[in-house]
């Protein structure tokens, strides 16, 4: 697993509190991993600060899973 | 109670009376703060009268781009923004009928949409600190209407419903965001009104009297302190009973 994805993980599980395995490719931070939409603001707030990267808001609406997360954050740094 | 010490409070509207009076008492509680004000002079004059703990920060509220630049100056300068008071207000009165497009968008530019960016502004702060206090200066006049004041009224209405829908977005971030409606109270605006006019509002407060701007200052102390943390999404009507709501 690369290094964005790791960085990515580590920053979902501590902030969601959930098991590092729940985190896979597919799983969507509010219908997998209990996020409430709040959550969502704040983890791409955290990705933000991680990465040194913006995240605009429309792009932020398309972060649903995990996935799109890590996806967007490579091509965005 | 109601100590403030460490918390870093933005006043808008700081070179008015109420504002000034907010952020004195404030700072007599402990917290820095940031006076913010389209007239530099009595901002700096207030900042000395304070001394310590206390930064000026002019700003135009009707230029959005100072707007949206006030909560990162503010940040800067203090470390952070745990409270905010959005006390600046401006009217133009004027009969609904004859009411321009432009007075009423001005109004509502600087009274809303300004106290919208400014409360987007301080929130990611506030959410990854888990605390925060916003206090919105609304009116009584949001609440009841007052002729010549459509524009007034609405954007002091609409600050109400904006406090409100945050403050259930927010509340389990501990972050609180209450209004305080003011009724008529002692200041340069209140001035200008004639004795006549004076009597006649007189007659419709139980307290038979004007409101100080300390007595809104010690409202907003108390929705900025860690004792208020329950209470949320809230109105607090300081007006001696001219509108029991």
């Amino acid at each position: 697993m690369s290094d964005v994805a790791d960085r990515v993980k580590k920053i979902v599980v501590e902030h969601l509190g959930v098991e590092e395995d729940k985190v896979t490719e597919n799983a969507s931070f509010i219908d997998d991993l209990g996020a409430d939409s709040l959550d969502t603001v704040e983890l791409v707030m955290a990705f933000e600060e991680e990465f040194g990267i913006e995240i605009p808001d429309d792009a932020a609406e398309n972060i649903q899973t995990f996935g799109d997360a890590v996806k967007f954050i490579k091509e965005a740094s | 109670m109601f100590d403030l010490t460490g918390k870093n409070a933005l006043v808008t509207g700081a070179s008015g009376g109420i504002g000034a009076d907010i952020a004195r008492t404030l700072h007599a509680r402990g917290a820095a703060v940031g006076l913010s004000g389209t007239r530099t002079e009595p901002l700096e004059a207030l900042a000395a009268e304070l001394g310590e703990r206390a930064h000026v920060l002019p700003c135009n509220l009707s230029d959005m781009e100072a707007v949206e630049a006030l909560p990162k100056q503010a940040a800067e300068a203090m470390g952070s923004v745990d409270i905010l008071v959005n006390n600046a207000g401006i009217t133009r009165d004027n009969l609904f009928m004859r009411m321009s497009d432009d007075e009423w968008q001005s109004v509502l530019n600087v009274n809303l949409t300004a106290t919208f960016k400014l409360c987007k502004g301080v929130m990611r702060g506030m959410m990854k600190a888990r605390w925060g206090r916003i206090v919105n200066i609304s009116s009584v006049v949001g609440a009841t209407g007052n002729p010549g004041q459509a524009n007034y009224a609405a954007s002091k209405a609409g600050m109400v419903g904006m406090s409100k829908s945050l403050a259930y977005e927010v509340a389990s971030r501990g972050i609180t965001v209450n209004a305080v409606a003011p009724g008529f109270i002692t200041t340069a605006m209140t001035d200008k009104l004639t004795d006549d006019q004076k009597a006649g509002i007189m007659g419709q407060i139980p307290a038979g009297r004007m409101g100080e701007p300390s007595e809104i200052a010690a409202a907003v102390v108390y929705l900025s302190s860690n004792e208020a943390a329950y209470v949320t999404g809230t109105t607090l009507h300081v007006n001696g009973g001219m509108a029991m709501l």
